[in-house]
């Protein structure tokens, strides 16, 4: 990858070199992301086995929520996938100790945005923990290949890939908004881990959210969470489909503006609590 | 044996002395250590409504009902977080000690190291979620209709410390390895990974290699399984609570041989 780009280039040129400077750095935690890839494959094993107990004691071919065993396992690996796909790593902690440190005092003296910053380093970090997560989420989905349904439809192709692209910008948004209370709070790290239960819960990591019920599971189509991992992997089963599909997208696409402009505004409400600590 | 009583008395003190010295520095700050305590609750309320969601579509996982696997839930619950409130802040920081070369310094005091490292910290916070577990565990005993006599409340308490000893052993064991490599910081999270499987029942995992790995190598399927079942008045046979101490016993003589083997490959980071 080459970067000797003049600054004539464009404003481009200086975020790709953020990102490959981004790649070069998270490389070095490449063993710690595999471990980290490898280690998540246990509990989710774990959960696996649970359902299939839970399957066991019922008719063979009998559905809960609609959803078979073969479609509740395949449930469970895609959001694994989209996950390792979209999941922040170290960004949140990151942008805390940018804050706290003073280190953000720079972006304001140089021709850099700190959010397109932030979204340039949290792309890198996603391609290459992508990258080495494949390794052992490519030999487990191999393993469960028995259980995996095929996408539902071919325009899956298309349209799941946008979903998910939209789910990372989400997903970076609401990290990145949360970790910016660091201009407010002294330790934000409780503000992180209670924002991560919601959306643990809400996003449909835990469990599909339509074998909830009903008036619950359209409730929580209100919040940005399902957009992160529930609904692209609905889309990818065919489970999100007609009005449903289409209404699905705006939400998606409308909770991705309103993040960003929430996070713009805080921002600009957080640099006038800043005072930079140690300069 | 008086000898013996005085080491244990000197012991019991430093540690009341540590206790009180990281109750001091938690007071400083309130909030934070409240919103802590909150934190833990939500988690402990998420795994709750993973279970109830569960059971509004089944009566029983693997011969377990709903309120013997709220019982199981609130077991796991008290012995993690009494491991938290002891032991998990100052396990993960020993990969800083040996990266800084602090622990030089506590290598030279005339104290058990080992000791040392083990309860530097006290989270006082994580009692008050250990304390939540509990009483998840009393309300699932009483909608189980289960009363426990004395001598059980007892063989009850014998179990976790069993289980509590066996993720200290672990987790001590996998942060030994700091002394070869600074990134062991990931393994010992990646054990904190494996602490979920034990709060779901044993019996809902297939005879084969997982089950087995984690019944008699790691026994993380043993940990909680065994007090819930003896509460839940489930204990087939002695074998289970049997096993548990005697895994109990091996990791811990495991975790020490492995942390004298390293410490005679310390090389200190430090002048």
């Amino acid at each position: 990858m080459s970067h000797s780009v003049p600054a004539a280039s464009g404003p481009w040129a200086k975020y790709a070199h953020v990102v490959s400077m981004g790649i070069q750095n998270t490389l070095v935690y490449r063993a710690n992301f595999l471990f980290r890839a490898a280690f998540g494959l246990v509990p989710l094993t774990a959960t696996l086995f649970l359902w299939e107990a839970i399957y066991s004691g019922r008719p063979a071919g009998s559905a809960i929520g609609a959803y078979t065993l073969g479609q509740m396992v395949s449930y469970y690996l895609l959001v694994t996938v989209i996950d390792a796909i979209t999941a922040v790593a170290e960004d949140d902690w990151q942008i805390a100790a940018d804050i706290k440190d003073g280190a953000v005092s720079q972006f304001l003296l140089k021709p850099l945005d700190y959010l397109a910053y932030r979204l340039c380093l949290y792309l890198s970090g996603r391609v290459v923990y992508t990258g080495v997560a494949l390794i052992p989420v490519a030999l487990f989905l191999f393993f469960q290949r028995g259980h995996l349904v095929g996408p539902s439809d071919p325009w899956c192709w298309v349209l799941v890939p946008i979903s998910v692209f939209l789910a990372g910008l989400l997903q970076f948004l609401i990290a990145y908004t949360v970790a910016l209370l660091s201009f407010w709070v002294l330790d934000v790290s409780t503000f992180i881990f209670i924002q991560f239960a919601f959306e643990y819960l809400a996003s449909g990591h835990l469990f599909p959210l339509d074998i909830l019920p009903d008036a619950l599971h359209r409730l929580l189509l209100w919040s940005p969470y399902p957009y992160l991992l529930h609904f692209p992997a609905g889309v990818y089963l065919g489970r999100i489909r007609g009005d449903d599909l289409w209404r699905g997208f705006c939400m998606q696409a409308a909770w991705v503006v309103a993040a960003f402009l929430i996070a713009r505004f805080t921002w600009s409400r957080g640099l006038r609590q800043y005072t930079a600590v140690g300069g | 044996m008086p000898h013996r009583m005085s080491t244990l008395r000197r012991y019991l003190g430093i540690h009341a002395a540590l206790m009180r010295y990281s109750l001091i520095h938690e007071m400083q700050f309130k909030v934070n250590f409240l919103l802590w305590i909150v934190v833990e609750a939500l988690w402990f309320g998420l795994q709750l409504a993973f279970m109830g969601v569960l059971y509004g579509h089944t009566d029983q996982i693997a011969g377990w009902t709903r309120w013997e696997v709220v019982l199981l839930v609130g077991c796991n619950q008290f012995i993690q977080q009494l491991f938290h409130t002891f032991f998990v802040t100052n396990l993960s920081n020993l990969s800083e000690l040996i990266r800084k070369g602090t622990l030089d310094l506590l290598l030279l005091q005339p104290v058990n190291t080992r000791f040392l490292i083990s309860v530097k910290k006290f989270e006082i916070g994580n009692i008050a979620n250990a304390l939540m577990g509990l009483a998840v565990v009393a309300y699932a005993l009483a909608q189980l209709d289960r009363v426990p006599t004395p001598a059980q409340w007892v063989g009850f308490a014998v179990v976790c410390l069993a289980g509590l000893s066996v993720h200290y052993s672990l987790m001590f064991l996998l942060a030994c390895i700091s002394f070869w490599t600074v990134r062991a910081q990931g393994i010992v999270w990646g054990y904190y990974n494996l602490f979920n499987i034990a709060r779901l029942p044993a019996e809902a995992f297939p005879k084969g290699v997982y089950r087995a790995v984690f019944t008699w190598v790691l026994p993380m399927l043993l940990v909680s399984n065994v007090p819930a079942k003896l509460l839940a008045q489930r204990l087939a046979s002695p074998w289970d609570w049997v096993s548990l101490l005697a895994m109990a016993v091996a990791c811990f003589v495991a975790s020490e041989l492995f942390w004298r083997f390293s410490l005679r490959h310390y090389t200190s980071a430090s002048a």
